[in-house]
């Protein structure tokens, strides 16, 4: 690659760098969502976030929604945050802002019942939110370099392709990435069903080895204790028309977007990575759900390779949509933004690696993903149980 | 890509293998029955059947209960003999428990 691979970000107190600056205004809840939907309305220029969560669950569900929302808060692509709560919820904007007051971001909350309505909620969390943007404006940018960044690695709507052109190209550009002192987080465990033994190669250690085939072993008898004699074929119908046959195929093709690096670290979905380089985060398949486990885990960027196509991206984290072939390049040309269908007439992965590796930069500089254009964020969190 | 994927010949279209110990090779387009699918290398098979681009050809017969095998690993195991340049899908392969 030419170039110094440098971009100017936004330093955050916890020293992790941003690529964007956002302001966040956060449901805890989803009784808030309908007060959320509304200051996004009067203030476009925020990331809005409602989602289903946040109460009525108890144990290990719950523990997911409070540190997930809070990775959410503490993504450096964050500024500031509002959080915005019902008042009798479990997962209350206090206790939220306590769960992420170590990222040392300005965090303002607004409790409906406290503020006498949704109405006047509204009004309370659009005045924060305006103060926090300003207060954003006038941060200072810092230099980064691919050493600040944290890469989620995600496939979705995967064919045949998949496997052939958009994941080892990213598996390329995962290895560059890493080179360059990044790290990479390699997800999506129901899909490495089936492909333990290569992925077994790249772990660094014995421990690493350990917690990677126990992650791996847990998601397959999940997912034979919920489906039965059907879960040696946990794959959408999509993918079966798509030329997929058995879910060792699709995983198979699935973590070439990990490439060649040494595994370093086996993470708990949305946990922080403590190592740089490639690691591990034990996600569901299901889009939505393991990159919001990456979010929360800090990435700034997300690179998502397609073969069906979708258009999906997510708060505040832009994702980079890579298509395994040139028909779904033409055909959904506004949610793809770069093609690596360019193998199957030539190319090698190699070079696609470094286009990817060029856009990363040039997202990193602050162009706008397609998504980001067409302002295509979803939130979900993962639930216990298998999810494909 | 074009719409034919095809290689130097007109009525050859690309298949791909990644591993050299696979049995299977995916087409990048479409190929009629009596079809030839072509290998980088250059090897030839002839499709028995009409197979979809992105679906599975069979490089070498494959026996009833053989792995099927795919980027060097195993996919699953033929549930039937498979010819060599037939289609393999969810009719004669599953995974192995």
């Amino acid at each position: 690659m030419s170039g110094d691979f440098v971009f100017p970000g936004w330093r955050r107190p916890d020293g992790r760098l941003g690529i964007r600056n956002h302001c966040l205004v956060l449901a805890t809840v989803a009784c808030a969502a309908g007060v959320v939907r509304e200051v996004a309305r009067r203030l476009p220029e925020v990331v809005a976030v409602e989602h289903a969560h946040g109460c009525g669950r108890g144990g290990p569900d719950l523990g997911l929604q409070v540190k997930t929302l809070a990775g959410l808060v503490r993504n450096p692509n964050v500024g500031a945050a509002v959080l915005v709560g019902l008042g009798c919820e479990v997962v209350s904007p206090t206790l939220l802002k306590a769960a992420a007051s170590a990222s040392g971001k300005p965090l303002e909350t607004v409790v409906i019942q406290q503020a006498g309505g949704s109405r006047k909620a509204a009004d309370q969390a659009e005045a924060l939110a305006r103060r926090l943007l300003d207060e954003l404006d006038n941060l200072p940018r810092e230099e980064g370099t691919a050493a600040d960044l944290v890469v989620g690695l995600k496939c979705g709507g995967s064919d045949t392709f998949s496997g052939l052109t958009a994941n080892p190209a990213v598996g390329k550009a995962a290895d560059r990435l890493v080179e360059l002192g990044g790290t990479a987080i390699l997800g999506e465990t129901t899909e490495m069903i089936g492909a333990l033994g290569p992925l077994l190669k790249l772990a660094e250690s014995e421990l690493v080895a350990a917690r990677l085939k126990a992650k791996v072993e847990r998601q397959e008898a999940l997912a034979q204790e919920v489906l039965g004699p059907l879960a040696s074929r946990v794959i959408a119908p999509g993918n079966v028309e798509g030329g997929l046959t058995t879910i060792a195929e699709k995983s198979l093709g699935c973590i070439a977007k990990a490439g060649s690096s040494p595994i370093r670290e086996v993470l708990d979905y949305g946990d922080r990575p403590s190592r740089k380089g490639l690691v591990v985060m034990d996600t569901p398949g299901y889009d939505v759900e393991a990159m919001a486990g990456m979010a929360a885990a800090g990435a700034q960027v997300i690179l998502f390779t397609t073969g069906r196509g979708t258009p999906v991206g997510f708060p505040a984290v832009p994702v980079i949509k890579i298509s395994s072939n040139s028909e779904l390049f033409e055909a959904m040309s506004d949610d793809i933004d770069l093609d690596a269908g360019t193998i199957l007439a030539g190319k090698s992965a190699g070079q696609v690696g470094e286009e990817i590796m060029r856009l990363l930069l040039q997202v990193a500089r602050g162009e706008k993903v397609r998504a980001e254009v067409n302002g295509q964020a979803v939130f979900a969190i993962a639930q216990e149980g298998p999810a494909f | 890509m074009k719409a034919s994927g095809s290689s130097k010949d007109e009525r050859s279209v690309l298949a791909i293998r990644v591993h050299h110990d696979d049995n299977v090779a995916v087409v990048a387009a479409d190929v009629q029955a009596g079809g030839v699918a072509r290998l980088d290398d250059g090897t030839e098979v002839t499709a028995v059947e009409a197979i979809g681009r992105g679906s599975k050809i069979a490089l070498r017969p494959v026996a009833c209960g053989e792995a099927v095998v795919r980027y060097g690993e195993e996919i699953g195991k033929a549930t039937r003999d498979i010819a060599a340049g037939e289609h393999v899908h969810t009719h004669n392969l599953r995974r192995g428990e």
